[in-house]
């Protein structure tokens, strides 16, 4: 019995070091640089992201030393590459897409050409949700693995400001903040910040090294539903948005963190590219485009977005309605592979300019 | 059993100890009512929940009933035994009537997996499952026939929960009964906890009996070894003698202290292996999904080695909780392991796997076909006769897994390599290969453990996946097509 006691003892003394060693240096931030992937396991196409982790062998997790580590453009860059990062939300992420057939993947397929020479070289840094905030927070860790050129692939379901929080920005409040200093920006709460979700990170953190196994083996990052429920076609008669009123106005809109983008991207230039939506031909699509957009704040939108890039000298390019709305999937602005591959040639031309 | 599970049982063992410690005396009185009701009350705690209305509580009760039936007719029930008989009836039956009025009580947590029946229904089955129990002992006690239908019952049952189509059938039957939806019958509604060891335990007892070596034992013991809690989910299947040599060893305080110490490490090393190792080792192990979208390469190899590692600490880990958990009562449970991946054969691996259901089949099966092989009158020559029996026992060992194609492929695969590697032994030997000592021997010995380990690894590819097709095409990405 005595030797039950003294086991139980040092296990409950081991425990505690731990577990309290854990909470004053917090390191699973700091041990997400240090990944298998690029190294041991190929990079992932696109960060990862995933709502069924066994099936998906992918999962969400807010650790962005991790995530980052994970991708291939954490890999060294090659001397005849021109580096392109693609930033968006789930449509650039390719939500429903096989990684084969993403946007980034499609235009890798091209072989494109710099106009020096280099080949350019394409890097999927969407993920999913709108927040123009976390496009760039994405942005500026992005611009560590030097990029070339940046497109970032925006819609207007990410400008408003009540959008601007997401559990990226939450999780990194601090450097989300830095992005648009003058907004107060929600963090995760000291409830949520716990022990406990410390310790989940850091599980995460383990999960994402083991499915590397399952990504080199597969070549499989998302789960891909045999079946899925098809886009909305027709509408309430219903033109809201967002709560906000006509006409639309630039303080409606995140627009302070498009000019933070282009800050980040510094010397590396920028092209903004409106991404296409669904535009549907149902009922009472004479008031709406699609679920997200009522058509005056679409309209609003794209001529307020044209008069930003000419007052603020961004390159842009309005790719609204380039795909059929035959190549949407389950949302108005999720893509088939065919329609991926439509809006990678509008943009293959876009680039060769 | 998941962690609390293991926690709750862990906590009366260490109570159980602490209490033997206080009242040694008392202790031993105590000792098999608190096995008997912790066993009986686990049926039903362990019993995973079934679409199919009440099943989950009648299983339990089945068992209860099929395992009462099975000492009706496999014990002399001596006059001076009438009374405590009835008194383990009784404590059986109270603790049922408890689980059965949790239906009345709202539980902070979840306890059964569904609803208990009615108090009506639950004493209306007990009665039925009483005189059962009863016209067994009064009309079958001992009789060569009985124990031989018994053995009959038992295998079609296994069989019949084995394969798919029957149990299928049988959910649809049972879910008319209950007017619940046929259309949605599955073999999957019959998850009947631990009856595959249950059931091999008692035809155990009733060859035993046929062969005269059964031991005397009482209602209570005889319950208590075939439904001891920890060896309910996972085994190890013990044989009855061993077993009721433990239960009825005195209680020596030294003993017990040095079972505490022992029972405490291996049930750690088991929960460490079972939900560190093997759940870990689940997140990229070989399974239908994934084996499906592997593409050629080396890490379709690693996918398969994750299988193999990972069936090896979650089965093991469960036999070191078993074991563990036994502990702490006074019942050594046999070891079912013993670093089976090192071992230089097949023959050895076979010899170290799963050990108490390969000793279950050399016994019940291996040994008397053996003896019947060698008869003259069949003219079958040695080498024959090893094939027939290693084939038909891995072919059996594969069936009690489950009754499908990839079960049998299983079997085949092994018995091949049991085969194969016996005629290598023998023919080696003549040649004086067998003894080949130095730097030498070492290494054809490292090597003999790599090639053993593959040949279990590539195995379990019929073993995990549900089609013949899958496991073809996961061979052929291994091969790198």
């Amino acid at each position: 019995m005595k030797t039950i006691i003294r086991i139980g003892l040092k296990a409950l003394a081991l425990f505690v070091v731990f577990n309290l060693a854990f909470a004053l240096t917090r390191p699973v931030p700091s041990l997400g640089r240090l990944s298998l992937y690029n190294s041991v396991f190929p990079g992932r196409q696109r960060l990862p992201w995933g709502e069924n982790a066994a099936l998906a062998y992918n999962l969400t997790l807010n650790n962005l030393n991790a995530m980052i580590a994970s991708h291939e453009i954490a890999r060294a860059k090659a001397a005849d590459e021109y580096r392109v990062v693609l930033i968006g939300d789930s449509s650039t992420w390719g939500f429903l897409l096989r990684p084969e057939d993403t946007l980034a993947a499609k235009l890798n397929a091209r072989n494109l050409m710099a106009a020096d020479g280099r080949r350019m070289r394409f890097y999927n840094i969407g993920y999913p949700d709108f927040s123009l905030t976390k496009d760039a927070l994405l942005l500026s860790r992005a611009m560590r693995y030097q990029p070339d050129l940046v497109v970032w692939l925006v819609t207007l379901r990410s400008f408003p400001i009540a959008a601007q929080s997401h559990a990226l920005t939450q999780a990194n409040s601090q450097e989300a903040q830095a992005i648009a200093p003058t907004r107060p920006m929600t963090s995760v709460t000291a409830t949520d910040s716990n022990l406990e979700s410390a310790r989940r990170d850091l599980a995460d953190l383990i999960r994402l090294q083991l499915y590397g196994v399952m990504w080199a083996a597969t070549g499989v990052d998302q789960y891909l539903p045999a079946t899925y429920e098809p886009l909305q076609r027709d509408f309430d008669n219903d033109d809201s948005f967002f709560n906000l009123k006509q006409p639309l106005s630039e303080d409606d809109l995140a627009l302070d963190v498009l000019a933070a983008g282009k800050r980040i991207a510094g010397t590396v230039p920028l092209l903004v590219v409106n991404e296409p939506i669904f535009v549907s031909a149902g009922r009472n699509s004479d008031i709406r485009y699609n679920f997200f957009y009522p058509r005056w704040a679409y309209d609003q939108y794209r001529e307020l977005m044209l008069r930003q890039a000419a007052t603020q000298g961004w390159r842009y390019v309005d790719l609204w309605n380039a795909v059929p709305p035959s190549d949407f999937t389950n949302s108005a602005v999720h893509l088939s592979p065919t329609g991926s591959q439509v809006l990678a040639d509008q943009l293959a031309v876009e680039l060769g300019r | 059993m998941n962690l609390a599970h293991i926690f709750v049982f862990t906590i009366i063992g260490v109570m159980a100890a602490v209490f033997a410690r206080w009242r040694p005396s008392l202790w031993s009185i105590v000792r098999p009512w608190v096995m008997l009701v912790v066993s009986v009350v686990a049926l039903f705690w362990l019993q995973p929940g079934t679409p199919i209305r009440n099943l989950a509580f009648w299983l339990p009760i089945a068992s209860l009933v099929f395992t009462a039936g099975t000492w009706a007719i496999t014990q002399k029930i001596a006059r001076a035994e009438l009374r405590p008989t009835m008194i383990t009836g009784l404590v059986i039956v109270a603790v049922v009537m408890l689980m059965a009025l949790l239906r009345e009580v709202e539980l902070p947590f979840t306890f059964l997996a569904a609803r208990p029946p009615s108090e009506l229904l639950v004493v209306i089955g007990l009665v039925a499952g009483i005189g059962i129990v009863l016209l067994m002992g009064r009309a079958f006690n001992l009789k060569p026939r009985a124990l031989t239908v018994g053995i009959v019952v038992l295998i079609g049952l296994l069989i019949a929960l084995k394969l798919e189509p029957i149990t299928a059938l049988l959910s649809t039957g049972l879910r008319a009964l209950n007017a619940q939806n046929t259309a949605e019958a599955s073999a999957r509604d019959l998850s009947w906890l631990g009856f595959s060891y249950i059931a091999f335990r008692l035809i155990h007892a009733l060859r035993e009996r046929q062969n005269g070596k059964l031991p005397a034992m009482s209602l209570r013991e005889f319950m208590i070894y075939v439904v001891f809690f920890p060896a309910l989910t996972a085994g190890p299947i013990d044989r009855s003698e061993r077993f009721i040599k433990d239960l009825r060893a005195p209680y020596s305080a030294e003993a017990a202290d040095i079972a505490s110490a022992d029972a405490l490490r291996r049930t750690l090393i088991g929960i460490f292996k079972k939900f560190a190792l093997a759940d870990t080792l689940a997140l990229i192990a070989l399974n239908e999904i994934n084996a499906g979208q592997l593409r050629p390469g080396l890490w379709a190899w690693v996918v398969v080695y994750a299988y193999a590692l990972r069936i090896y600490f979650d089965f093991s880990g469960y036999t070191d909780i078993a074991i563990g958990l036994g502990r702490w009562f006074g019942i050594k449970l046999p070891e079912n392991f013993n670093r089976p991946y090192l071992k230089p054969n097949l023959t050895q691996f076979w010899n170290s796997w799963h050990i108490t259901l390969s000793q279950w089949f050399r016994a019940y099966w291996f040994n008397p076909l053996a003896r019947g092989l060698r008869k003259p009158s069949l003219h079958l020559s040695p080498v024959s006769m090893i094939f027939i029996g290693q084939a038909s026992t891995m072919l059996l060992i594969a069936l009690w897994h489950g009754i499908t194609l990839n079960f049998i492929a299983w079997g085949v695969w092994h018995a091949l390599g049991l085969f194969v590697h016996n005629r290598w032994a023998d023919w080696s030997k003549t040649r004086g290969w067998a003894e080949t000592l130095g730097a030498w021997g070492r290494l054809r010995q490292i090597g003999s453990v790599i090639a053993t380990f593959h040949f279990v690894a590539f195995g379990w590819i019929w073993f995990a996946l549900p089609s013949l097709d899958l496991s073809l095409l996961t061979f052929r990405r291994l091969v790198g097509q």
